[in-house]
């Protein structure tokens, strides 16, 4: 369920507002869920709000943790939480 | 004495003045407005004469008729409005049996109090889409209902064209082993539309693709006479096109998603919402489907016209009782692409 | 797209299926449930059963918050938009559900009703601020990526001092819906739960974090892995948890680390906390009533609460009886199981949840893999491996397979 895009925020607006771009789309999207919400960020946005900050340091071990299949997976790339 | 001048006319209020139920009663009201609207915009002879019916000569060949009924909101879109989506889609039917459009009617249905500007908008958009196409709206009708009864304004379009012997095109044509292509990118009218609906504005710069098809049917059918199918898809994408084409033809089809054109603005737009691409109105689109052998030089042909730069080859038919429409995703996985249920809505989940 | 595209490379999920296929090799069988809708969506959008070896399952789970909205709930919906003067705003998801009478809100809306669809909550504020002299109820729906959003509203209104605005509250929770799949009655019965392990949802973790979950690790011993929502996240989902179940361990993993951390939005969950209190019990479509499962608005924002606000009285309307999505929510059956699906049952005319919204089990099934339920017609390219979901009849001609459970043929 829940419907959410990763999109870029590309300004911040006034009342707890961000314009977000996805693709070339642009959109106005609430951010009072989330704090400090910075130009050049990217959130998950779902029903026009942003929910979370993504990290783009775990995006990238996630693509690595992608590509190494197969590999024996390094047990410290995987986040037991 | 009176000041009045002799044969004084007040001119139709273009700017300020409103539809009102005299302009449907078949008085004065309403010959004035057909004269300095829909005469005037139109301006041809057949008009001009005056009848209730237009006499034209046809060309030898077999006769084809087309119509539909435009119901768009909102009336305004980018890249056109529901005037040119008329013509457009009409000439678009007529030309996707492989004839040349000859002739338009129109019949507008306006609900009162819908402001004369916009209608005189819609109309001069409507001339110029038949100019453009070459195609002249040779006779129409217009009716008023009262407020609350219409939804702004209707149109209904129908054409006439004419088939040369020789040339069949039909939805029941396509054979095991034919390839299907496509004039270009998909989704672009859709998203134009819901980019306005109310609720779901976002800034965008894509366009509605409206456009009238028939010229590029013509150098398709020169370059390739052997073609077996040709279909707009209009409402209900590419998806209802292909369903409705396999069951008309009782074969199966499989397309292959990378191979699909779409717009990265489009697919952005399609991801917001919840959308698939596939099932996404287009209004300047076709799908052919011909031969596999002659699929190359049928390519070479649409992408050498204006209306056809980005075709590209989806898929191929084959045998299947069931009719099943299946597409290879990205992923190298295998799914059915159904008949669209409903209206396609966008959703949260 | 960035942090879409990458997501959804072939190559790597070709990679990452190989690995499944042989960490899963050997004869034991994996039942995995995801529970999130957009999970289903993704697998069959994406043909992600054709990759996987036939003896990991995905068990589609009842994560989909329009399926489990009960016929009674819907039927208020409709009674408060047929109310002189109101405007109902709902998400498009809920306005072609049948309800009772053969109603809809999208027929309410062909009758005159006002139902307005919009993409968010802030659109329904707008709505509210923009018509003064009408009453406006947002028809609230979603788990709890979708309550936050909600919550804003309520507190919005709250500051702009509205006195027309409304909120019908129909928020359900997850962990909830789990346990309740974990101790079903055929659980009972069989003394076991007949799955293995869970993909956890990816937005509702964003909120509520991958902490809620350790509670299902440890006391009924099955792996979580909370995955990403694109379809190498799901992939990559599914080998983790084949490796849990290889090495014996039940744990709660996060895949999708780069938006879900352990402890979630807090200020997401303190918002929700301030607007909303547990209901007692509340009913689920095809799971009937669960406690603890779902949230109402508190007295301190009872002009906001519909539900106060319109005394509306709640009715439970049954399903048809030869319904079976209570069984294939809680994963023991298949749509292909059910005697209605495919024949009475279609998207067009939906009998039950599993059918009502796209991303449920049977809609899922009927729209993207139906084909797998016929023979695989001689002379076309073979589907990789026996299929998911429902049992197919092989290539190379047998009876017909649909509503039938064949085996497949080794």
């Amino acid at each position: 369920m829940c419907l959410a895009i990763p999109a870029c925020v590309v300004a911040l607006a006034a009342d707890d507002t961000a314009i977000i771009d996805l693709g070339g789309v642009r959109k106005s999207i609430s951010t009072a869920l989330v704090d400090d919400v910075q130009v050049g960020d990217y959130v998950v946005v779902h029903v026009g709000y942003a929910l979370a900050r993504l990290d783009p340091e775990q995006a990238q071990r996630t693509l690595e943790l992608f590509a190494s299949a197969g590999i024996v997976a390094d047990a410290t790339a995987m986040d037991r939480a | 004495m009176s000041k009045v001048r002799e044969g004084y006319v007040r001119p139709v209020d273009f700017k300020h003045g409103r539809i009102d139920m005299s302009h449907g009663s078949g008085g004065r009201a309403m010959a004035q407005l057909i004269d300095e609207l829909f005469l005037r915009e139109f301006d041809n002879d057949w008009l001009r004469a005056g009848n209730d019916f237009s006499s034209m000569a046809m060309p030898p060949g077999r006769l084809v008729m087309a119509t539909d009924s435009h119901v768009v909101s909102p009336l305004f879109f980018p890249g056109g409005d529901i005037g040119c989506l008329a013509v457009h889609g009409t000439l678009n039917d007529v030309a996707m049996s492989g004839a040349r459009p000859l002739y338009l009617a129109a019949t507008f249905v306006l609900e009162e109090g819908f402001p004369l500007a916009d209608l005189r908008r819609i109309v001069a958009s409507m001339a110029n889409a038949a100019r453009e196409a070459g195609v002249p709206i040779v006779t129409g009708d217009t009716k008023v209902v009262e407020r609350g009864k219409g939804d702004g304004v209707f149109i209904t379009t129908t054409g006439v064209g004419c088939v040369p012997e020789g040339v069949v095109i039909a939805g029941d044509r396509a054979r095991p082993g034919d390839a299907i292509l496509v004039s270009g990118t998909l989704g672009d009218h859709g998203v134009a539309i819901m980019s306005l609906r109310e609720n779901l504005t976002f800034e965008t710069t894509i366009e509605s693709d409206t456009a009238a098809l028939h010229d590029l049917v013509a150098r398709m059918i020169d370059a390739v006479p052997e073609i077996h199918c040709l279909r707009d898809p209009t409402r209900g994408g590419l998806a209802t096109t292909l369903n409705e084409l396999a069951t008309q033809s009782r074969c199966g089809m499989m397309i292959r998603e990378n191979d699909l054109p779409v717009k990265p603005q489009v697919a952005a737009a399609c991801e917001f919402l919840g959308l698939d691409p596939l099932y996404v109105a287009n209004e300047g689109k076709l799908v052919a489907i011909l031969p596999g052998e002659h699929a190359d030089s049928l390519l070479a042909a649409m992408r050498a016209h204006p209306l056809g730069r980005d075709a590209a080859r989806i898929g191929t038919v084959h045998d299947d009782p069931h009719g099943f429409v299946q597409m290879e995703t990205a992923f190298g996985g295998r799914r059915n692409v159904d008949w669209l249920t409903g209206e396609q809505l966008p959703r949260i989940c | 797209m960035k942090y879409i595209d990458e997501f959804r490379e072939g190559d790597l999920a070709r990679a990452i299926a190989g690995a499944i296929a042989r960490e899963a090799a050997g004869s034991r069988s994996y039942d995995l449930m995801e529970f999130c809708g957009g999970h289903t969506h993704a697998i069959s959008r994406y043909g992600i059963a054709d990759l996987l070896p036939g003896n990991v399952r995905m068990i589609h789970g009842p994560g989909c918050p329009v399926c489990v909205l009960p016929i009674g709930r819907i039927d208020n919906a409709i009674e408060l938009a047929q109310r002189p003067g109101l405007i109902l705003a709902t998400y498009a998801d809920t306005v072609r559900v049948p309800a009772s009478k053969s109603m809809s809100l999208l027929k309410a809306k062909a009758r005159g009703a006002d139902v307005r669809m919009v993409y968010s909550s802030a659109d329904a504020l707008r709505i509210a601020q923009e018509n003064p002299d009408r009453e406006v109820v947002f028809f609230a729906i979603g788990f709890e990526t979708t309550t936050p959003p909600t919550a804003v509203a309520i507190r919005q209104a709250r500051a702009l001092g509205l006195t027309n605005f409304s909120v019908f509250c129909n928020h359900v929770l997850t962990p909830s819906a789990i346990t309740n799949i974990l101790e079903s009655p055929e659980v009972r019965e069989l003394g076991t739960v007949p799955l293995d392990g869970f993909i956890g949802p990816a937005h509702v973790s964003t909120v509520i974090g991958s902490q809620p979950y350790e509670f299902f690790a440890e006391e009924f011993g099955k792996p979580v892995v909370i995955a990403g929502f694109e379809p190498l996240d799901v992939m990559q989902a599914i080998l983790m948890l084949v490796r849990q179940l290889n090495d014996g361990r039940a744990e709660v993993e996060n895949e999708f680390t780069r938006a879900v951390t352990r402890d979630g939005n807090v200020k997401a969950k303190a918002l929700i906390a301030e607007v909303f209190e547990l209901r007692d019990s509340f009913e689920w479509r095809g799971l009937g009533e669960v406690p603890y499962s779902a949230l109402r608005i508190r007295p301190a924002f009872r002009e906001f609460d519909a539900e106060a606000r319109y005394r509306i009285e709640y009715r439970s309307v049954p399903d048809n009886k030869a319904c079976e999505c209570g069984a294939i929510l809680r994963g023991v059956k298949k749509p292909t199981d059910c005697k209605v699906f495919g024949t009475v049952c279609t998207p067009e005319n939906p009998i039950g949840s599993c059918m009502v919204s796209s991303e449920g089990a049977c809609a899922a099934h009927y729209t993207y893999g139906r084909f797998k339920d016929v023979p695989i017609v001689p002379g076309e390219a073979s589907a990789a491996g026996p299929s998911q979901g429902a049992r197919s009849s092989p290539s190379g001609g047998g009876a017909a397979a649909t509503g039938a459970s064949l085996v497949a043929q080794p």
